[in-house]
């Protein structure tokens, strides 16, 4: 158990150190760093000093491992807008972002989970169809589709709810609606299929056989191995709770991370691209830790070590 | 769409679809096969210019004998602005799940060959990809070297390549201890003349069927980036810069946003459902 908990800490570093690379490689590719970060209008001395801070007249190598600590130290530029320290704006804009995205989260899980479980106890039935039916048009309608349909019904057509921006309660909830019905369609597909691999198992048969009740069965037998592969994806889910609703802030106009990175792309004010991202990496990476976590405790064959290799 | 993890369920599928072709899934072939035209005649079909503006006509609602679908706000005829922006858009989908294909197989091949060291790397990489949300990875790309569209094309040319580097290393090592592999390579055959001409083709039907569900995501991925104004940069247009476009008048004129967005909801659709009637028919282990 110990084991398998150390090599999972380890692969989240890696991959946290993969992005980084990634970062380094990206920045140093698009030309010189300290124009960049600092922006072309900054004072030649300010520039030096960046270049020594930095350590930019140093070897590649000196300089990737210098990158690696002044990350580590949070030294993630200043935005070439205002000048203020990328690090702080990202921050500001968090809470924004998830008065979206976890009511949204909410929202997929509570229609998600329950309409696959469904779906897959009535298979064939119009149930069945129509949760997948839903589940295709959720994959196949793109977010800012779904999100402009809504605007145009309820506040074009029927003029119920305002069509963006972040003064009330009441501007949140088509967005947190566009995310959530897609998402839910997904989740929906995923517990389906979950639960039908579960149902089709020796396991679930014997339990019938010999008379346990059929809503013992499921309850018991059928829901607690279906939460297994479904657990991965709502970590995933978790994982994208802060960059998840970048299109959908858009269409909204709602001032969160989303909007943030989308405006900082548009200007290339690259501290703030930098810092979504690695903040990025660091949610997705803390929540597959979480969710591997979560496979020790759910699926007991993981805890002996002899089936670590397997997943 | 269907999950098709019962055995049964499988065989009562296969045995339906085998004698001759479901008729949703030729409404779709159909439905391709006409966008594909669309996309190669748009300069003979398109009644108008791309950037003809008609100015007394501006914002004309759809229906109407000189601009069947409508104008936009300048003008401009939107059924002509259609056809070119679906020849952008299939353009990139094209190129990128083409590009994609081919460094996911190589990878896969490499990987299976080497063994050691190269797999490791190669499966981290395959995994780091996996684990983070491609659309902000590709953000920062266009941050920092700007859009153009051969940029675009190859960004998104990395979209999914650890889906093809995993099937194939996978396939490739399976197959690497069958005896026509075994065999060919005791009659002295280069490696890689058994990996392109033997062992390919035979997992060709697996690859192909991992390209019809890449391609719609990369539809959706490529009209996301365009919507937020990244992606496609104008007098170029694609279909998600159309939508993007159109919010602006969302109000007054929502046929310019639901001609784009109908073409791409359509279209995934179509490329979706020909992918899982494929994968029904081509690959029955793959789910």
């Amino acid at each position: 158990m110990l084991r398998f908990f150390a090599v999972r800490v380890a692969r989240a570093m890696l991959t946290i150190a993969l992005v980084v690379t990634f970062a380094f490689i990206v920045l140093r590719l698009s030309g010189d760093p300290a124009l960049i970060i600092m922006g072309p209008e900054a004072p030649p001395e300010v520039i030096a000093a960046f270049r020594k801070a930095w350590g930019l007249d140093d070897p590649i190598w000196i300089q990737y491992f210098d990158y690696f600590g002044a990350i580590a130290r949070g030294e993630l530029g200043r935005s070439m807008r205002d000048g203020r320290p990328a690090i702080q704006l990202v921050l500001e804009r968090i809470p924004a972002t998830l008065a979206l995205t976890i009511p949204a989260l909410i929202l997929k899980l509570g229609i998600g989970i329950p309409a696959g479980i469904l779906a897959a106890l009535h298979r064939g039935s119009i149930i069945d169809r129509a949760v997948m039916a839903a589940a295709v048009a959720g994959f196949t309608v793109p977010s800012f589709v779904l999100g402009l349909v809504l605007v145009l019904i309820f506040a074009v057509q029927l003029g119920w709810l305002p069509s963006g921006g972040q003064d009330s309660w009441r501007h949140a909830i088509l967005p947190i609606l566009t995310l959530g019905i897609g998402g839910a369609a997904v989740l929906a597909r995923f517990t389906r299929s979950a639960m039908l691999e579960v149902l089709g198992q020796p396991y679930v048969r014997t339990a019938s056989a010999k008379g346990v009740a059929w809503r013992a069965v499921v309850v018991r037998h059928a829901l607690p191995n279906a939460a297994i592969p479904t657990v991965t994806i709502i970590g995933f889910m978790v994982g994208t709770l802060i960059a998840g609703a970048v299109v959908v802030e858009s269409v909204f106009s709602w001032p969160g991370v989303g909007r943030l990175l989308v405006v900082a792309v548009a200007n290339r004010d690259l501290a703030v691209v930098q810092c979504v991202l690695l903040l990025v990496a660091a949610t997705m990476v803390a929540s597959n830790l979480a969710v591997d976590f979560l496979y020790g405790f759910l699926d007991p064959r993981l805890r002996t070590g002899t089936q670590a290799g397997a997943h | 769409m269907a999950d098709l993890s019962l055995p049964q369920q499988r065989a009562a599928r296969r045995r339906l679809s085998l004698p001759n072709i479901p008729t949703a899934v030729v409404v779709t072939i159909v439905w391709i096969l006409a966008i594909l035209v669309v996309a190669l005649l748009a300069d003979q079909i398109a009644p108008y210019s791309l950037t003809r503006m008609d100015l007394k006509n501006r914002l004309a609602m759809p229906g109407n004998a000189a601009h069947w679908l409508g104008t936009d706000e300048l003008g401009r005829d939107v059924l002509s602005r259609l056809l070119f922006s679906i020849r952008i858009s299939l353009l990139i989908a094209f190129g990128a799940t083409t590009i994609s294909a081919v460094l996911g197989t190589l990878l896969g091949f490499l990987a299976a060959h080497f063994r050691g060291l190269i797999e490791q790397i190669v499966l981290m990489l395959a995994d780091f990809q996996a684990s983070m949300p491609f659309l902000i990875l590709a953000l920062a790309v266009l941050a920092f070297f700007g859009s153009s569209l051969q940029l675009l094309i190859c960004l998104m040319g990395l979209y999914g390549w650890e889906r093809y580097a995993r099937i194939a290393r996978g396939l490739a090592i399976s197959a690497a201890a069958q005896g026509y592999a075994g065999a060919i390579r005791q009659l002295g055959a280069t490696p890689s003349r058994i990996y392109f001409r033997h062992i390919l083709p035979n997992i060709a039907s697996t690859l192909i069927v991992s390209m019809t569900l890449v391609f719609p995501e990369v539809i959706l991925l490529e009209s996301g980036l365009s919507f937020l104004g990244l992606g496609v940069q104008p007098p170029m247009t694609s279909l998600g810069n159309m939508v993007g476009y159109a919010r602006e008048y969302l109000g007054r004129a929502p046929w310019i946003m639901l001609a784009p967005a109908t073409i791409i909801v359509l279209t995934t659709l179509a490329v979706s459902i020909i992918g899982d009637w494929l994968r029904d028919k081509l690959d029955p282990t793959l789910k």
